[in-house]
């Protein structure tokens, strides 16, 4: 892509992050949402979070990891344990990303 | 009213509102995300860096556009030239999600000028969302959400682009095979944690992640729209599934 095409991509990139995230904040009067959508969208924003984390540990590559030493996952139960004991974001983040640092250079997974 | 007394107007106001307790709440609670937000920033900034887009355009971009998912998503698209309209399609797909936040968001803003909940509807993302819901679970009038929703948001953000536009700036100074972009997934996957408020949505979290996983090979990011579509079916049957006295109405 040339810059002047980088340059169009980015605002047009901008306007639809933005009406995205504008999307149910802009109108004046409620949208009709039928009940049934409506509870269902209570389950969007989880499911959106697990969509982007679930192939960022269970992936390389595009394919499902086939050995159970990998670093990431149990570095992700890590702080899943971490988070279950203590509910600290703080304290997931580190204890997490340290497991996985500790089995990759510790261990060489 | 000339310039210089509307800055000083706007300054003192950002001054007050930076002094309300509720602002503070929020940048304190936003603040052990920094953490997470400045890793994956980090990192974020290095791919914009090696795809070879150039300093200011990298920067433009992030600035601009504000959505580290989306930026990453496009990045090996813009590399090999796809068309534009796939590059936006990623965007789209990817931003779903600030869909529904917004709807989550709307009954705390509502009432708002439409140019504010614009400004607002800007600084929206993973961390000050969840972070808010599970602050304010249910609205309750005069409450200071949008206090609140600033504090969080402006720390998100400051600590978010100073990392993004180091990473761009350091580019390949900064080796990624340290596994420093673990972190942001950690973050996120913390995020994910404080959503966890009943056996459903347990189910719906899984019942995503499952999706994500086996649709990846989807162009376009699909995958997760995929997803999300998945969890709000199950959502759908779980409630009708439900006994009438037992319905989740909201």
């Amino acid at each position: 892509m040339s810059p002047l095409d980088i340059f169009l991509t980015s605002l047009g990139m901008a306007v639809i992050t933005l009406l995205c995230r504008a999307f149910f904040m802009l109108p004046e009067q409620d949208l009709p949402m039928p009940q049934w959508l409506r509870e269902g969208l209570r389950y969007a924003p989880i499911a959106a979070l697990a969509a982007v984390v679930a192939p960022e540990l269970v992936l390389t590559q595009g394919h499902l990891v086939d050995t159970w030493r990998d670093a990431r996952i149990f570095g992700a139960l890590a702080g899943l344990a971490f988070y279950a004991w203590k509910q600290s974001l703080f304290g997931t983040i580190v204890c997490g990303t340290g497991v996985m640092l500790a089995l990759r250079f510790g261990a060489g997974w | 009213m000339p310039l210089p007394s509307r800055f000083a107007r706007l300054r003192a106001q950002a001054l007050e509102i930076s002094r309300r307790p509720a602002f503070r709440e929020g940048a304190r609670e936003g603040v052990p995300m920094a953490i997470g937000i400045a890793a994956w920033g980090l990192v974020a900034g290095v791919a914009m860096a090696k795809s070879g887009m150039g300093v200011a355009l990298a920067i433009f971009m992030s600035v601009l556009v504000y959505a580290g998912s989306a930026q990453i998503a496009v990045l090996p698209l813009i590399a090999s030239g796809a068309p534009m309209w796939v590059v936006w399609a990623t965007t789209l797909c990817v931003s779903l999600r600030f869909v529904a936040f917004s709807f989550h968001y709307r009954p705390y803003f509502a009432h708002l000028p439409r140019r504010r909940r614009l400004a607002l509807s800007f600084l929206m993302g993973d961390s000050n969302f969840a972070l808010f819901i599970h602050r304010f679970p249910q609205f309750v009038a005069g409450d200071r959400h949008q206090d609140y929703f600033l504090g969080c948001a402006l720390v998100t953000f400051g600590v978010w682009q100073l990392a993004i536009i180091t990473g761009i700036v350091a580019g390949t100074g900064i080796p990624t095979s340290w596994g420093v972009g673990f972190a942001g997934t950690m973050a996120l996957l913390a995020l994910t944690c404080t959503q966890l408020r009943s056996a459903s949505t347990w189910v719906a979290a899984v019942v995503a992640a499952c999706a994500a996983v086996a649709a990846y090979a989807l162009p376009m990011k699909l995958n997760i729209v995929v997803a999300i579509a998945a969890a709000v079916a199950f959502g759908v049957l779980a409630n009708r599934a439900r006994p009438d006295g037992a319905k989740v109405n909201k």
